[in-house]
């Protein structure tokens, strides 16, 4: 679908309408990415997110592939042939952390949309397919990056490896088995190395296809925007090309400047030393800590310290640990107040700033922290906020709140006054 | 019917936290973990200023020669340095002679041409440097019970590595008469040696750089100091962590540059784009 007003393709070059009839690619992207997309004129530096996020994408997959050239995945010289890469293979270096920094970045970037999301209520009808979507999108990459994070075989490759997969041993009954089942030994070695390659070369392209799905699905009702009132005439909107490829242009320069600025002059600041200390089963390392961009989750999997009616401490902060982003599927119809955009909510608005983003920090932090007090208190009374909010407090402020008067329309928005909002009555 | 179902998980969840905390809390109160000996006498590295520091720093041929020659002289009798070649020294500035010399002065595993055993030979620049222990047995057998780590990654390897190196090797000490006061347990084993850089305080390591002059520095360097070797031994192994790290920051400057001036064409075009729009 789109809006009656969007522009029409019309090749003129006799090779391009040739192309049109035989294979109408060009008019696709035409369409999806180019002046054929409407998009709501009021869009904010947060709706830059979506791409740069895809740019994040085609960034690791075309270092991963490169990189892949050059391991070799293998318990016995998985740790060496990364150093082959720094050291020996040329610009090898530059892949490397392009890559492991490429990841972070992903995850900056992937934070910042879904936050996007909450602030502004993009997850509402008639969008949830996209959230929907983009919440399973988000699982893959955490798979993907953990799966990455194991294949340089260091200490805390191994290690990491040994807390994720000892996850599922929680799982009453069936857990041993299945540990046993997932990483092919009793602990990880060779077996799961290989597997973990396989899959964490496989897992990108899923990711693809599952983006160009969420991009799809975004089309039917187009994009939401910072008042979170649909688009209601042509003066809301602009076309895609070339007001939101110049844009985007501009946004993507930003992130180059401070992704490179780690990337040439901090590549270990987000990294942790025990990983260039190759894997070694016999010494534990002093923390065991992943990645930052699981330090949230992390924390709320170590936040249950005892056990909960008949529930083992260990299997409740697993169950946690998931429920926490399955919660994310849930919210479309969790959060039922019908207006969209945060900047309307006062109540809601309150609990996000003061609630939800303090306690994704604190959370976050903690996960980076051992394992001793006081980060687990904290943690503890963070995890209990975090599930309070999605499940409990998000409900019931829609149910309560007030919301403030929404403008007539986008172009009221911007333009302080829409020439149709006369014609018409306001909803 | 979602809503409902929700709020019942969300306090289940919550009650399952706080039970936690509550009980976390109780334990904390009644049972305070008590003080050890690591957590109040380790001490984080001394501060290290090295040529090669922050986005302008460029590695000190000069600085690193020294650091392998102490190396060399000193800390390969235990350590090996598995992930350099003879021929990456070329980047500290030896000439291509020099780099022969240096590989031939090392004794390497290789192969009786004649007779197929093992045997060694003099090292040549395709050469790794070789391991001063067969195996870990063996290296532990001659280190009372400890494996000296590999020295390659090892200043990427430790917390603010260049500093923690530097810091181990000036650091060793008597051990402290109040730690082993309040700490009777905590007291150094015999010969293991007390070191507050270290994160158990107690390393099977001797003190290897002892007295001025240990190693010969040639003409034109600095006097061999304790300190002096430390550093320089530090900054060769910022260099075997990262031969690359010059061409890194070297790279970085025209590239962020580009894509400074590149960003500014970006911001302009949008801003020319978008004059007749007024958006947000």
């Amino acid at each position: 679908m789109s809006f009656p007003w969007a522009n029409h393709y019309e090749p003129k070059h006799p090779l391009m309408q040739w192309m049109d009839e035989k294979l109408p690619l060009p008019r696709f992207v035409y369409n999806a990415i180019g002046a054929g997309y409407p998009v709501p004129r009021n869009l904010n530096y947060f709706w830059n997110f979506g791409v740069l996020a895809g740019f994040c994408l085609v960034l690791q997959i075309v270092t991963g592939v490169i990189l892949a050239m050059h391991y070799a995945p293998n318990a016995l010289i998985a740790f060496d042939s990364t150093e082959h890469i720094m050291r020996d293979v040329n610009w090898g270096w530059l892949m490397r952390y392009a890559h492991a920094n490429g990841a972070s970045a992903f995850f900056v970037v992937v934070y910042l949309h879904i936050f996007r999301g909450f602030f502004f209520g993009s997850y509402k009808a008639p969008r949830e397919m996209i959230w929907l979507l983009g919440v399973v999108i988000f699982l893959l990459m955490m798979a993907t990056a953990f799966m990455g994070y194991v294949l340089p075989w260091g200490q805390m490759s191994f290690w990491g490896a040994k807390v994720i997969t000892g996850l599922f041993g929680a799982i009453p009954l069936v857990g041993e088995p299945l540990q046993q089942w997932l990483l092919g030994g009793f602990a990880p070695d060779n077996a799961a190395l290989n597997r973990f390659f396989s899959l964490h070369f496989l897992l990108p392209f899923v990711i693809a296809a599952v983006v160009i799905l969420h991009i799809w699905a975004l089309h039917i009702p187009g994009s939401s925007n910072p008042t979170g009132v649909e688009v209601k005439t042509e003066s809301d909107t602009v076309p895609f090309h070339p007001y939101y490829t110049a844009k985007d242009g501009f946004g993507l320069g930003v992130f180059l400047i401070l992704y490179c600025a780690m990337l040439f002059f901090l590549p270990n600041a987000l990294g942790h030393p025990d990983n260039y200390i190759p894997a070694n089963p016999m010494a534990t390392p002093a923390h065991i800590v992943p990645e930052w961009y699981f330090w949230p989750f992390y924390a709320i999997l170590r936040a249950f310290t005892f056990d909960f009616l008949f529930i083992p401490a260990k299997l409740m902060g697993v169950l946690a640990m998931f429920s926490s982003i399955l919660v994310w599927f849930f919210l479309p119809w969790l959060d039922t107040s019908p207006v969209r955009s945060g900047h309307y909510r006062p109540l809601f608005r309150k609990f996000f700033f003061f609630g939800l983003i303090p306690t994704v920090l604190v959370l976050g932090y903690c996960g980076g922290a051992p394992a001793v007090e006081p980060y687990v208190m904290i943690s503890q009374i963070a995890t209990a906020y975090y599930f309070l909010h999605f499940l409990v407090i998000l409900p019931l402020v829609s149910s309560i709140e007030r919301p403030e008067p929404l403008p007539y329309s986008i172009t009221e928005s911007v333009l302080g006054s829409d020439d149709n909002a006369d014609l018409k009555p306001a909803s | 019917m979602i809503r409902l179902f929700g709020i019942l998980a969300g306090l289940f969840f919550s009650a399952a936290a706080l039970w936690a905390f509550g009980n976390g809390a109780v334990n904390y109160i009644t049972d305070p973990t008590a003080p050890t000996a690591e957590h109040e006498f380790h001490l984080l590295p001394k501060e290290l200023n090295l040529a090669s520091d922050g986005p302008f720093g460029k590695f000190d041929k000069q600085q690193l020669q020294r650091g392998f020659q102490v190396y060399k002289e000193v800390c390969s009798a235990c350590h090996s340095l598995r992930h350099v070649a003879f021929r990456d020294l070329a980047a500290l500035g030896y000439n291509e002679a020099e780099v022969k010399a240096i590989a031939a002065g090392f004794q390497v595993p290789g192969i009786d041409p004649a007779t197929g055993e093992t045997t060694t030979r003099p090292g040549l620049p395709i050469d790794y440097f070789p391991k001063p222990f067969a195996n870990d047995i063996a290296a532990r057998a001659a280190n009372n019970n400890a494996v000296p780590p590999d020295l390659s990654l090892i200043t990427k390897a430790r917390h603010e590595g260049p500093a923690y190196v530097y810091s181990l090797l000036t650091g060793f000490q008597d051990q402290p008469a109040e730690l082993v006061a309040k700490f009777p347990d905590a007291k150094t084993p015999n010969g293991l040696h007390y070191n507050p850089y270290f994160a158990n305080l107690n390393l099977a390591m001797a003190p290897p750089l002892t007295s001025e002059g240990q190693v010969a520095y040639g003409e034109g360097n600095p006097k061999p100091t304790v300190d002096r070797m430390a550093q320089d031994v530090s900054a060769f192994l910022v260099w075997t962590a990262e031969p690359s790290l010059d061409k890194r920051k070297q790279t970085g400057w025209p590239v962020l540059g580009f894509l400074l001036f590149a960003t500014v064409l970006a911001y302009l075009s949008k801003k020319e784009i978008w004059r007749d729009k007024k958006g947000h």
